[in-house]
């Protein structure tokens, strides 16, 4: 489904984009996010920030930078107070609640640090939740559940809880429920906040992997070691974006 | 874009009932008692209800008696008003419904002494001498007396005035009569009678059973009886009322409101009659334990939402509606209520009939009652759980997804 929405798009995007002939995965335009006070509190100047499908983004900030802030505007999660988002061509900054709903559930797959798996759920299940809410046929729900917790490494956990797994592994089963849906783009916050660094490597190795797969990523991190994996980094402090590389 | 469907919504709300079993418990307690309260209400009610109208169609309901009317003379007196005819039990019998009928009169024996020898014995205890009953031959059809010796009197005896009687059961024991093929006598002051059956039991009138009885010719000719008491009545099932409207009439036409009859409501009146006055006081007990029940429900919902901040930022995050949300904690809390619902109806059912078993009645319960009260639970699960719900779906995502799961 993933793909025909991107054909349905496609149009709209070049004539935006001119000669381009896919438009970016994350097309920021002077994106600003406020909150009401006195004075108004910025979390995020306006920001331009480009991410071309397979990038791979890092990026770190002293807590409190306005990084959370950032990871939610680009996850849907959070409404800009100014400026243009625009995701896989689609302006996201104009579309109503319920087309963002389905932007998240259809082009973004989340990573947090807590997992946020249930509990009483089985791997498989917490996997085949993501594809309830992406419209998903039925059908079709098992197979790439499965095929997401093979691409994972974890298809020999399939009827585990994830009270039973170490943390490395919560966090594949997390990758997985964020990628079984086919996203266009991977948002994750500090995914390795919760690991030691045996298990962070697991992770990122994941991370390479889909990075090589062509899979775009945007990861959130203080930690320079997870930074140092992406190819591209920013780095943003008071609500000001720097690109490092 | 992507609707939930029904097996889906059912699968999620299924698993968030099912995580916590003994919160789960607790949560349909108030419900399962309240629905169980209200069943068992009801059940005995009917139940209760069904065993009255049962005793009553044995006599009550077949058994009607007609007395003449009275008024208050202007000394404070109370006279009647007629006097009901010596061929009353002929008159009513015609009567559609009436099956059979006997008059009956106390007799004023003024003092005499009643016994069984005719001497005067002054070392016997002085008891309180029998009653005198005088009645018309039909005496044991009208009343469902059966006799355990001997014959009842007929209409030749009646009409002769003969000395004869019937014992009830009691009084033939005071009297040391037991038998009658010996034709024992007893007196009634001076004069002897002759006993020719003795009464075994009678379903209406057990005074009959300590009394004398003569027939009225008898009495109207020794003791100088001026009028019969009353009438009594046996009547098909059903014909109280036609019974209660013509007996008055066919018993004095010119004025048959002086004529008082007592005739059984039909069976259906009675029972709701009955059934009113017992179920209001525990339908409100009920309903009661139902609010209870319902504010239960809704608050542990409404704490299960705030636990579940977490995964309901979850399912934001992946993409479900704020409807779907919300669809999901109201189904959730209509299967709690619904599943406490049908406990607590099994629960009433298996409790009257217990009872009933206790009491060797029969239970008597209405399905589309019981079935009636699960789904009310379930009801009450809808309206218990929409303000959850919708504080479920009002959690910003990015705020919910703080919280842990």
């Amino acid at each position: 489904m993933t793909t025909a929405d991107v054909a349905a798009v496609d149009p709209a995007g070049t004539e935006v984009l001119g000669a381009a002939p896919v438009p970016p995965v994350i097309d920021l335009r002077a994106l600003t996010r406020s909150f009401p006070g006195d004075p108004p509190v910025v979390a995020l100047r306006p920001t331009d920030l480009v991410l071309q499908e397979g990038d791979y983004l890092s990026i770190v900030g002293p807590s409190g930078s306005g990084k959370s802030t950032l990871l939610n505007l680009l996850g849907l999660l959070d409404r800009p107070t100014g400026g243009e988002y625009f995701l896989d061509g689609e302006p996201s900054h104009t579309v109503n609640e319920r087309r963002r709903t389905a932007l998240r559930a259809g082009r973004i797959g989340f990573v947090f640090q807590a997992f946020h798996l249930l509990p009483h759920r089985t791997v498989l299940e917490n996997v085949m939740l993501a594809t309830i809410y992406a419209g998903v046929p039925r059908a079709e729900r098992y197979g790439r559940a499965v095929a997401a917790l093979e691409r994972v490494h974890l298809e020999h956990r399939l009827t585990f809880r994830p009270t039973t797994l170490s943390g490395g592994e919560r966090q594949r089963v997390a990758v997985a429920r964020a990628v079984v849906t086919n996203p266009r783009l991977l948002l994750a916050d500090e995914p390795t906040g919760n690991l030691d660094s045996t298990t962070s490597g697991e992770v990122l190795d994941l991370f390479d992997e889909l990075h090589a797969d062509g899979l775009t990523l945007a990861v959130i991190t203080h930690d320079d070691d997870v930074a140092a994996r992406a190819q591209r980094s920013v780095r943003i402090t008071d609500g000001l974006l720097e690109v490092l590389r | 874009m992507s609707r939930l469907s029904v097996r889906d919504l059912a699968v999620e709300a299924s698993h968030g009932i099912g995580a916590r079993p003994g919160r789960l418990f607790l949560t349909i307690l108030g419900t399962v008692l309240g629905i169980a309260a209200l069943v068992v209400t009801m059940g005995m009610a009917q139940t209760g209800a069904g065993q009255i109208a049962r005793q009553f169609d044995a006599v009550g309901a077949t058994q009607a008696v007609a007395r003449a009317g009275e008024a208050q003379t202007m000394g404070g007196e109370t006279r009647a008003r007629t006097t009901l005819p010596w061929d009353s039990p002929d008159r009513v019998t015609r009567l559609a419904g009436v099956e059979a009928a006997a008059l009956l009169a106390d007799v004023d024996v003024a003092g005499a002494r009643i016994s069984a020898v005719p001497i005067v014995d002054p070392t016997a205890v002085a008891g309180v001498p029998p009653a005198v009953v005088a009645t018309s031959p039909e005496l044991l059809a009208g009343v469902r007396a059966t006799l355990a010796t001997g014959r009842m009197f007929d209409g030749g005896h009646d009409a002769r005035s003969d000395r004869v009687v019937v014992l009830g059961s009691g009084a033939a024991e005071r009297l040391a009569i037991n038998r009658v093929d010996s034709q024992p006598s007893i007196f009634i002051g001076e004069d002897a009678y002759t006993v020719i059956g003795i009464l075994d039991d009678t379903a209406r009138r057990k005074d009959l059973l300590d009394a004398v009885i003569l027939p009225l010719g008898t009495a109207r000719t020794d003791f100088g009886l001026a009028a019969p008491g009353e009438l009594q009545m046996r009547i098909a099932v059903g014909a109280g009322e036609v019974v209660a409207e013509q007996v008055p009439i066919a018993l004095s036409p010119n004025t048959p409101e002086n004529v008082e009859v007592q005739a059984p409501p039909t069976g259906g009146e009675l029972q709701r009659n009955i059934r009113g006055d017992i179920n209001i006081v525990f339908i409100a007990l009920g309903g009661v334990a139902l609010v209870v029940g319902g504010l239960g429900i809704a608050n542990v919902t409404l704490l299960s939402v705030m636990e579940r901040v977490g995964e309901i930022g979850l399912r934001r995050a992946l993409g479900a509606t704020r409807g779907q949300v919300a669809t999901q904690f109201i189904v959730e809390s209509v299967v709690v209520g619904l599943l406490g619902g049908l406990i607590g109806a099994a629960l009433g059912v298996f409790v009257v009939v217990g009872v009933s078993v206790a009491q060797e009645w029969t239970p008597i319960i209405d399905m589309p009652l019981a079935i009636g009260s699960a789904l009310l639970g379930g009801v009450i699960g809808l309206v218990a759980g929409a303000y959850p719900a919708v504080k479920a779906a009002s959690l910003e995502p990015v705020a919910a997804l703080r919280g842990g799961l």
